[in-house]
């Protein structure tokens, strides 16, 4: 069976629009994130990665450790936020950047989980138990990419209409 | 008609496709207005405060490079712990630190100590010469000096042993002298030293008492060798930064200036480990308390005086030449105060009641009319609430080192008074805030240091251990060294020369004397006398 992608068939008209409005909320977070970081000459993930508990708490020091390989994972952090934020926010190939921004979110989680009996050098902004911010917006993510928009509202509608106009021809 | 129609449909078709394509683009246009606004701001912000200052985001260099062409021979009267620090600033460490040092390393990570010493200049010359009055130390120091694992590799000569201090600062084959010996010998290894024509690098504090200052200064303008006085500090670049700041008039007339000293265990209170290798046949007793006023037998009692001198006057000065020294040559090095007119101390043995005779809680307060100024000291060796040091001015206060609002601070921070007159508009307007610093210099903010003991940690947030260059960190001990050696073959004065050194002997000592003889010292610049 195949699915027209080029009709709003499947979401209802709000639907959609709560879809959008999601993921422009979460690509605006993700690029100002990056872009902040790209533009502050001292920011390094340095000082989060050295408080991380947990299982990958030993993989953290391993990174701050070794300058080059922090430096790597700065530019993925920075660059990577970045460009997750602005395929959200333009829904150019938005399933991938969804997916891709959940991996570092839930990256972000696990470096840093809220379990109790695990405490942390840095004050937290709010009370958390298991659940914290990171892992709901990671989750928010997994529904962007289980439930695409991009192909209604974005960039990808354009290169799907392009194709099956292409697919037409033929 | 018909085919015009669907001409016309299609590119309304086509205009809504592109329409809902780009339906998003406003909102990315949104973002960089905001992003735009944001960083308007921030600049703002910025220029009201004292960040454009410091216009330079890259640390400066290492030190002066001069041409090191002239090898020069170096020999070390005590080689403990801080000889072996110092010999290691050179770029001597012994196999058993090196060995200790990277295995640490292997095992944690963030532990950079060994890569420190690795990646150190190499500053072409040798150790020759180990003095020290414990067998054992002696043979450490011979050890380190043929070490081949060390930037530059094999050194050209390797040391030989002096029974007696007097051997070696005379030796024909030395050239300069590292002096590394409890406080009660600098004066007279050093004079020697000088009077033999070897250059000085001689530990703080200074002397042991006022009236070896006043000689030793007169020795070294004497004879012209190049005395350097070992307050690392002098190497940190933050206390440049700070100094910078201080000459803008930034903070306003300043009339407090508040140091301290906060430690809280045996190490720091010089409880340091007897080594079960010295006896009476491996320690040379009768010359190491010569000098002193006090003489006893040897035994367990000398044994603890060997190994912990710090805890009685006959050796040292106490917490005055130990830590106080440090601060005020930071503060000197900063303000370029000078010596006091009055001073006065206080204090006593509340904690470590185990027969030492130094205070181990002591404040000492100096005044500077002329500068309408007072500098309080205030230490302790039983809390590790780290205070920092504060210079109070009418309109901003500089913090180093110490604890701020987010955790232990090893730079500094400036924060504006309330009541200033100088920020009065922008705190008005809202565009600096007295709660946030409106300046703040964190050495190597991208870099982690593994800092294991808490004695360590004191020295670390203090400057002492480590200070940074081009974001590399550089242990400030082998900086203070190479300016040493930098200057006596360039014929220039080093950073912690005699008239600093002075400056730092006659305040300790000031105060030294206060305490122990219960009234206020006042200095007689002109007979050089304390009346």
């Amino acid at each position: 069976m195949k699915i027209d992608l080029m009709k709003n068939d499947t979401y209802s008209e709000s639907q959609l629009t709560g879809l959008v409005i999601l993921r422009l909320l979460i690509g605006w977070h993700f690029l100002y994130e990056g872009i902040s970081k790209i533009i502050n000459p001292y920011w390094s993930s340095a000082a989060y990665l050295l408080d991380s508990k947990w299982i990958l708490s030993s993989l953290a020091k391993t990174i701050v450790a070794n300058s080059t390989i922090l430096s790597f994972t700065d530019f993925i952090n920075m660059w990577g936020l970045t460009l997750v934020g602005l395929s959200l926010l333009l829904g150019l190939f938005s399933r991938y950047g969804a997916l891709v921004g959940m991996g570092f979110v839930l990256l972000y989680y696990l470096f840093a989980p809220p379990f109790i009996g695990l405490e942390y050098g840095r004050p937290g902004e709010g009370s958390y138990i298991l659940v914290n911010k990171n892992l709901i917006e990671a989750f928010a993510l997994y529904v962007l990419y289980l439930f695409p928009s991009s192909q209604y509202i974005g960039i990808d509608r354009l290169i799907h209409s392009s194709q099956s106009n292409s697919l037409g021809d033929k | 008609m018909s085919q015009k129609n669907k001409g016309s449909n299609a590119d309304l078709l086509n205009r809504r496709e592109v329409l809902k394509g780009l339906a998003t683009v406003p909102v990315l246009g949104l973002f960089f207005i905001k992003l735009w606004q944001k960083l308007r701001l921030d600049k703002l912000k910025k220029s009201n405060l004292l960040q454009d200052l410091i216009a330079e985001n890259k640390a400066p260099s290492i030190v002066k490079e001069i041409g090191n062409n002239d090898h020069l021979r170096v020999g070390v009267v005590g080689y403990g712990g801080r000889g072996g620090h110092l010999t290691r600033g050179l770029g001597f460490a012994t196999p058993g630190w090196t060995s200790n040092a990277s295995e640490r390393a292997k095992n944690n990570k963030l532990d950079k100590a060994f890569e420190t010493f690795m990646s150190q200049t190499d500053l072409n010359c040798s150790l020759v010469g180990v003095c020290d009055l414990f067998d054992v130390r002696a043979e450490l120091g011979i050890e380190a000096s043929k070490n081949e694992i060390r930037s530059g590799g094999k050194a050209k000569e390797t040391a030989v042993r002096y029974k007696h201090y007097t051997d070696l600062v005379t030796s024909k084959d030395i050239d300069a002298v590292i002096i590394a010996t409890p406080d009660h010998w600098h004066s007279r290894v050093a004079i020697a030293a000088a009077k033999a024509g070897k250059h000085v690098y001689c530990e703080k504090g200074l002397t042991r008492t006022f009236d070896e200052t006043i000689e030793l200064y007169d020795t070294v303008k004497e004879t012209g060798i190049t005395f350097q006085l070992g307050h690392q500090n002098r190497q940190v670049e933050a206390y440049e930064q700070a100094k910078k700041i201080i000459n803008q008039g930034l903070l306003g007339p300043i009339n407090l200036v508040q140091l301290t000293t906060n430690r809280n265990s045996p190490g720091g209170a010089w409880v340091w480990g007897i080594d079960p290798k010295g006896n009476s046949k491996t320690i040379d007793w009768e010359t190491f308390q010569e000098p002193s006023p006090n003489k006893i037998p040897f035994g367990e009692e000398a044994l603890r005086r060997f190994f912990r001198w710090r805890c009685w006057y006959d050796y040292g000065t106490g917490l005055s030449g130990d830590l106080f020294s440090h601060d005020f040559d930071q503060i000197n090095q900063i303000m370029g105060l000078g010596i006091p007119k009055y001073a006065s101390s206080s204090g006593g043995i509340y904690y470590y009641k185990d027969g030492r005779d130094v205070p181990d809680v002591w404040n000492a307060t100096l005044e500077y009319p002329d500068k309408d100024l007072t500098v309080l000291y205030s230490a302790t060796l039983s809390s590790l609430n780290s205070r920092g040091n504060r210079i109070m001015g009418h309109d901003a206060t500089m913090q180093i080192g110490g604890e701020s609002n987010s955790g232990a601070l090893g730079g500094f921070i400036v924060k504006a008074d309330p009541y200033s007159t100088r920020y009065k508009d922008r705190l008005e307007k809202g565009v600096i805030n007295s709660k946030y610093p409106i300046y703040s210099y964190a050495p190597g903010s991208k870099q982690i240091d593994g800092i294991t003991s808490a004695t360590s940690q004191y020295f670390a947030n203090k400057g002492l251990l480590y200070t940074y260059r081009d974001g590399k960190r550089v242990d400030s001990t082998h900086l203070h060294v190479k300016d040493w050696l930098d200057s006596i073959r360039s014929k220039t004065l080093p950073s912690c020369n005699i008239e600093e050194a002075l400056h730092e002997g006659v305040t300790c000592h000031m105060a030294t004397e206060s305490y122990l003889q219960g009234r206020r010292i006042e200095w007689d610049p002109v007979n050089r006398t304390l009346v």
